[in-house]
């Protein structure tokens, strides 16, 4: 085993994970009532949750709901729509291999592609400009993901992109739907674990306005396991005193002020505006968009993109069986979808949170789930 | 998508270095990291970019912030377990004060 | 997006009630209920559930019945026995495509007579009396690569203690086949037949080593990956090592199978649903080669998944475990051997993983895991 690896396996170390489990146990019955919900927001939790199969560990009086925490689930179907046009209209569009096959009005870009189109999946932005220094042709980049990755974006940007390179951008912002979470009337979320590595970036100290408001503990978690069950103890232990506020778990990756440098890169290239989410309706503040000064790039301002001939299509019978928006919405759970395993599948997805890696449905598919519950 | 990795800094070449992830090697962008990185540190890699200097230091100190949870949360256990005891002595668990 | 075709009618209403059926943990997983598409794709041929569904309601149905006691093709065993006096004449054909053919580790020619003397040696019969060699070779494919495929065949077959006796040769147009395609057909004797049916609750799962190798040395050498120490194929003929386990555990060594497509994954949940009862998997348990580890973790592809080709799994009565594990454990191809899991009376066909940290259900791959590459 490399020498990187043994640093972090001691945040696998089974019998300290036995420990925490056996304090979460306690911490949550001692709170005398069934259930303690408590809400994610993040693809990555998620992965590592059901990967370890944690839930069959957890007590059964602790709920532990996914949130919208996948960026390229929530990404509306007009924005997909709009780079699937772009692609038919015989612009070379690249995207991440999580977006491909994301179901639009009418067809994916994997479809799209499958018809002649130019869709090249990249693994960094930095590729889909490589694409665009080695050609002559737009090259457009479909850009989605949460605040982590639009910094990625936003450094390209400002490094000298070639001009024949533009933006998509279908990046979202995560605080802002925490706060729509916590106003839902139907919501049970007690509390919140967020996301250690958008917390690298953001810094812990962005949920302080939000515990303020909404009086909801959070508490910023990493992904290993004992990461996993030492956020959650510490977050039910924090609503068992009634004190709301945030603490950082994930001290060797997340600080109060962030990376200060990333910041500035990303607010200097997008700016935040009011959009729809798959399945959440509006979210105030939860888009990004590339701001006025960075319209050479914005693809948005380069190309008429006309959706028109997609207007009139009316959605196929499956698709409107499918419940990821309540999923996405910690409403629901894949095993309360009729299609999940059967019509909507990895191999033919119905859904968007079937199709991404960070879809709770493509998870517990890939996963199994609860032996129990499945 | 490649999401939060941590991998070990082999070497750096301008803005690029060359990463090793449990032995796998990839080249990582460091437009974004916010301090200076030397081969031989660890970062947390996001979409191909490093975004953080991992100090070896801080991963003791998370591990005794862990150790610190178990403690309390054993204690708390062990006082749960003294009172149940006490409890199961008097009969209706109600009257203890 | 179509709805798939049901072969089965039927199966709609089944559909859902084998689904309350697996949750009481009674009912095998019926292939049965699988829809088929209406082309063949790649998945069909991975190993896993859309291929034994493509049998069982494509192939077999409707042939007209054995001349002989034994065991037929509706078992989907290893292979096919005939009763032939007091002894049983096992039979087993395979065919090769894989790209590429030369790989690190061996060859196509290796591959092709080490899977048929494993196959014959799965169903007990450890001593392979013979082998027929097809060869079907694209024009164009230089004589060199040919010699240094038979070299391969020689020398395995010299190593198994088998040889060919009988062959044939055909050659298609360039581009009318992919390089070459081999096809073996193996026979054998034995006095008992072991199934892959033949578990019962209590019974403990062996390995003969480590898991992953043969899959992930191909994925690694194809998608060029640079990795620290070059992994490597298991391919190899157990015969010998099989037949020391079953002189040592006789009756008790009451299943067989190799994990070869769709992996251990594969391998166990077929053993589960034949035998009608559950398996519980300890991750912990199961031998993994660090290289596999880390090439699995960088590319998303779990090891539990991939195809082995010198290994192989048994089923032994739980207090003749340990000594068929010494057994194993002192022969060169079985250093590494280790007991990794028990059946369950309940949770029929279902294989539950224990991570260490929690449970969840281990799935099936449906086709070939695609890199993540991150």
């Amino acid at each position: 085993m490399t020498e990187g690896a043994w640093a972090e396996l001691k945040f696998r170390d089974p019998s300290r994970a036995r420990e925490l489990t056996r304090a979460l146990s306690h911490v949550v019955r001692s709170m005398g009532r069934s259930p303690v919900s408590v809400m994610h927001v993040c693809g990555s939790h998620e992965q590592a949750i059901a990967k370890f199969g944690l839930r069959a560990a957890f007590p059964r009086e602790l709920d532990v709901i996914m949130g919208p925490g996948c960026s390229v689930c929530i990404t509306d179907v007009p924005e997909v729509d709009e780079a699937v046009v772009l692609a038919k209209q015989g612009v070379r569009v690249a995207t991440y291999g999580d977006m491909l096959r994301v179901p639009g009005t009418v067809e994916s870009l994997a479809d799209t592609k499958a018809r002649g189109a130019r869709v090249d999946v990249v693994y960094s932005v930095a590729h889909a400009v490589e694409l665009a220094r080695q050609s002559t042709e737009d090259v457009v980049f479909f850009a989605s993901g949460f605040e982590t990755t639009a910094v990625a974006t936003a450094a390209v940007l400002l490094r000298d992109p070639p001009a024949n390179f533009s933006v998509l951008s279908a990046h979202k912002y995560i605080p802002p739907v925490m706060e729509i979470v916590a106003e839902m009337p139907e919501t049970r979320v007690e509390g919140f674990l967020a996301a250690g590595h958008a917390a690298t970036i953001t810094g812990w100290g962005i949920f302080e306005p939000f515990v303020e408001r909404h009086r909801l503990p959070v508490v910023v978690a990493g992904f290993e396991p004992l990461d996993i069950l030492a956020g959650l103890v510490t977050l039910v232990d924090v609503i068992r005193e009634g004190t709301p506020r945030v603490v950082n778990a994930y001290p060797r990756c997340v600080t109060r002020e962030g990376n200060r440098a990333a910041q500035e890169k990303l607010w200097s290239v997008f700016r935040p505006v009011g959009g729809r989410w798959r399945g959440i309706a509006h979210v105030p503040n939860g888009n990004l968009r590339l701001k006025d000064e960075w319209s050479s790039f914005d693809a948005r301002a380069r190309f008429d993109i006309d959706l028109s001939s997609i207007w009139d299509y009316a959605p196929a019978t499956l698709t409107q069986e499918c419940i990821c928006g309540d999923i996405m919405a910690g409403i629901s759970s894949p095993s309360d979808c009729r299609l999940f395993g059967k019509e909507c599948n990895p191999e033919k997805p119905v859904g968007a949170c079937m199709v991404s890696s960070e879809g709770t449905c493509k998870i517990w598919h890939q996963y199994g789930g609860h032996p129990d519950r499945m | 998508m490649c999401l939060g990795v941590p991998g070990k800094i082999v070497e750096i070449d301008g803005l690029a270095a060359t990463v090793d992830f449990f032995g796998v090697r990839r080249t990582v962008r460091l437009d974004v990291v916010d301090e200076p990185v030397s081969p031989g540190d660890y970062i947390l890699n996001h979409v191909g970019f490093a975004i953080r200097r991992i100090p070896e230091a801080e991963i003791g100190e998370t591990l005794a912030l862990y150790e610190q949870l178990l403690r309390e949360a054993e204690s708390d256990i062990m006082a749960a377990d003294v009172r149940g005891e006490i409890e199961a002595g008097r009969g209706d668990p109600r009257d203890v004060r | 997006m179509n709805a798939p075709r049901v072969l089965n009618p039927s199966a709609a209403r089944a559909a859902g009630e084998s689904r309350s059926e697996k949750r009481s943990g009674r009912g095998p997983t019926a292939m049965k209920d699988v829809p088929l598409d209406e082309t063949i794709g790649m998945k069909h041929g991975a190993g896993g559930r859309a291929m034994r569904a493509l049998i069982e309601q494509v192939f077999a149905p409707g042939l007209p019945p054995m001349k002989v006691e034994g065991v037929g093709l509706s078992a989907m065993d290893d292979g096919a026995a005939l009763r032939l006096g007091d002894r049983f004449l096992v039979v087993t054909t395979d065919s090769h495509v894989i790209q590429p053919i030369f790989f690190p580790g061996g060859d196509i020619g290796r591959l092709a007579v080490a899977g048929t003397v494993n196959d014959l040696a799965m169903m007990g019969a450890t001593d392979a009396l013979a082998l027929t060699f097809s060869v079907i070779v694209e024009e164009g494919f230089p004589l060199r690569d040919l010699e240094r495929i038979h070299e391969s065949v020689r020398a395995t077959c010299e190593e198994a203690g088998t040889t060919v006796v009988t062959g044939d040769t055909k050659v298609m147009g360039r581009g009318e086949i992919d390089g070459i395609v081999l096809n073996t057909t193996g026979i054998g004797l034995t006095e008992r037949v072991v199934r892959d049916s033949g578990l019962r609750p209590g019974d403990r799962l062996l390995v003969t080593g480590t898991m992953g190798d043969h899959g992930l040395a191909v994925m690694v050498h194809r998608h060029g990956l640079d990795l620290e120490g070059e992994l490597v194929s298991d391919v190899a003929p157990l015969n010998d090592l099989v037949r020391r386990a079953l002189e040592t555990g006789r009756d008790a060594v009451v299943a067989l199978k190799d994990p070869t497509r769709g992996g251990l994954a594969s391998a166990l949940h077929e053993m589960a649903s034949k035998s009608r009862v559950g398996i519980l998997l300890e991750e912990a348990a199961v031998p993994l080669s660090s290289g596999v580890r880390s090439a699995g973790e960088l590319l998303g592809i779990d090891p539990l998944h991939v195809a082995n080709e010198g290994k192989a799994v048994l089923g032994v009565a739980p207090d003749a475990a340990d000594a068929v594990l010494a057994c194993l454990r002192d022969h060169p191809l079985g250093r590494n051997a280790a007991i990794v899991g028990t059946c369950l009376p309940d949770h029929s066909g279902r294989v539950i993983l224990d991570t260490g940290f929690g449970r969840r259900l281990l799935t099936e791959p449906e086709g070939e895991p695609l890199p993540r590459i991150c």
